[in-house]
């Protein structure tokens, strides 16, 4: 499983250019430099993560699939927020990410960091 | 026999006549119609049904009895996995009044029926059974034989069931006319696309269509609709170990809230009006559900007696004719398997008192009826 967590070579990318603004984020504690008013979900594919989650029921790593809010393939946990669609979050610098490791609960703490 | 209807009533019915070797063709209207077994709440529920029936309330009483029996023969059947847990459920009061109104209620129907226990529990002890109830509820009533299951798993294992039995289940049929030929003793069921099925029986489960294709065999079925929104929420982590009637987590994790009773006709739709008054009252129940994230909310049409109750009956002018209407697909399921499909086959006898069940009953001009839907 660890081997699925791993930030490897991004399938995706983002053409570079001087003007783009950048923001900083981490994803289970590693720091990653991404484009700035994006989604979340497309920073961290940018990022070159490819397992955001495990399925609630088998575990499974999953990784986003629509990129439009509907088929919550997506979830991570964002400041402390569990279960959040990072397709249709806005990247915002600092932000602390996470693996939404199978079904969220409701009873965490750190409830509303940022908005 | 030809079975009009594969919702949750006709295929639990046919199921029960398959496994008793009766040849059997279920006719299933398709994704046109609508459907209340894939938007039921799925409770098997017993405690305050029937408190103006005493006879309601041991039939749903002897059902949800019988629901581990079908929930085991259709595991070991086709493998599928209707999902029954009867852990015993809960209603939650937000008063002393609907405290007190509860226990009347039902005291009554212990003292009637019997064999239906409860227990009245203040918020202090309810809170040892559901730790996340919110300050503003009184207190609640629980009875253990209550529980839920996977409707939509239901329906899938019975369909699979059917089929493993040798029944035919043939979907996307519209059926628009039933005949009784009495010179051979048959049914002629005919579709609008002029598809016919003849057979020696034929059970009626088509749900809102069982008021006009029962009149074509001499059986009066008033049905009419409620509709009832519910919403789902995203998977959490398991957090209520018991279901209420109105609130419950289902084996997938998912938080299921319900639900509206509105007098709408047949729009199956949603509101957002209902949606938040639903949401609402699930965060005064349960303050953490405030976190949880809803991810569908629909609506489906419980087909409605004017009293509610379910009718059982047999046409006299076209034997070999039955009718059957429930809004209690699930909780009834294995009641309508293990009693109704033999009876409809001719193998028992119909039970015991129930002439309560006949549609005739809503004939009477001087009667007045009334539901709790």
């Amino acid at each position: 499983m660890q081997a699925f967590l791993m930030i490897t070579e991004p399938l995706f990318a983002i053409p570079r250019s001087s003007e783009l603004e950048t923001v900083t984020i981490t994803f289970e504690g590693e720091s990653l430099t991404v484009p700035a008013g994006v989604s979340v979900a497309a920073a961290l594919l940018v990022g070159g993560v490819r397992d955001f989650r495990s399925s609630a029921v088998g575990q499974a790593p999953r990784a986003p699939y629509c990129m439009m809010g509907v088929c919550f393939e997506c979830l991570v946990e964002i400041d402390g927020v569990p279960a959040r669609q990072s397709c249709i979050v806005t990247v915002q610098d600092g932000m602390e990410v996470r693996r939404q490791v199978g079904a969220a609960s409701l009873d965490y703490v750190s409830f509303g960091k940022r908005s | 026999m030809t079975v009009v209807g594969g919702g949750l009533v006709g295929a639990a019915i046919a199921y029960g006549a398959a496994r008793m070797g009766m040849h059997v063709c279920v006719l299933d209207q398709g994704d046109t119609a609508f459907r209340a077994s894939r938007g039921n709440f799925g409770l098997v529920w017993v405690q305050s049904k029937g408190h103006r029936s005493p006879r309601y309330a041991r039939w749903s009483r002897d059902a949800v009895k019988l629901w581990p029996a079908l929930q085991k023969e259709l595991l070991e059947l086709t493998g599928i996995d209707a999902g029954l847990r009867q852990p015993g459920g809960f209603w939650l009061g937000f008063s002393d009044a609907e405290m007190r109104a509860r226990f009347e209620l039902l005291e009554g129907l212990d003292r009637q029926v019997g064999e239906i226990p409860f227990r009245m529990m203040d918020r202090s002890e309810l809170q040892e059974y559901l730790p996340e109830t919110g300050p503003t509820v009184a207190g609640g009533s629980f009875c253990p034989l209550d529980g839920h299951a996977n409707p939509l798993m239901l329906l899938h294992g019975l369909h699979a069931a059917l089929r493993l039995k040798g029944a035919e289940v043939i979907t996307g049929i519209d059926i628009e006319q039933v005949r009784y030929d009495p010179g051979n003793a048959g049914f002629d069921v005919i579709a609008s696309d002029g598809q016919r099925w003849k057979s020696e029986r034929l059970v009626l489960a088509a749900g809102l269509g069982n008021a006009h294709l029962a009149r074509q065999v001499g059986l009066h079925v008033p049905v009419t609709s409620t509709r009832g929104q519910v919403l789902i929420t995203e998977r959490l982590k398991p957090f209520l170990n018991y279901p209420t009637n109105k609130i419950r987590q289902t084996g997938d994790g998912t938080v299921q809230v319900g639900s509206t009773s509105e007098d709408v006709g047949l729009d199956d739709g949603t509101t957002t009006d209902k949606i938040e008054w639903l949401a609402r009252r699930a965060v005064a129940t349960f303050p953490v559900l405030a976190r949880a994230r809803l991810v569908r909310a629909w609506g489906a049409l419980r087909p409605l007696t004017p009293d509610g109750l379910p009718i059982y009956q047999a046409s006299v002018s076209c034997p070999g004719a039955y009718v059957a209407t429930s809004h209690s697909g699930v909780s009834l399921a294995a009641a309508h398997s293990f009693v109704i499909g033999p009876w409809t086959c001719g193998y028992i006898e119909r039970p015991p008192e129930f002439d309560v069940f006949l549609g005739d009953r809503f004939l009477d001009p001087n009667a007045s009826f009334s539901h709790d839907h």
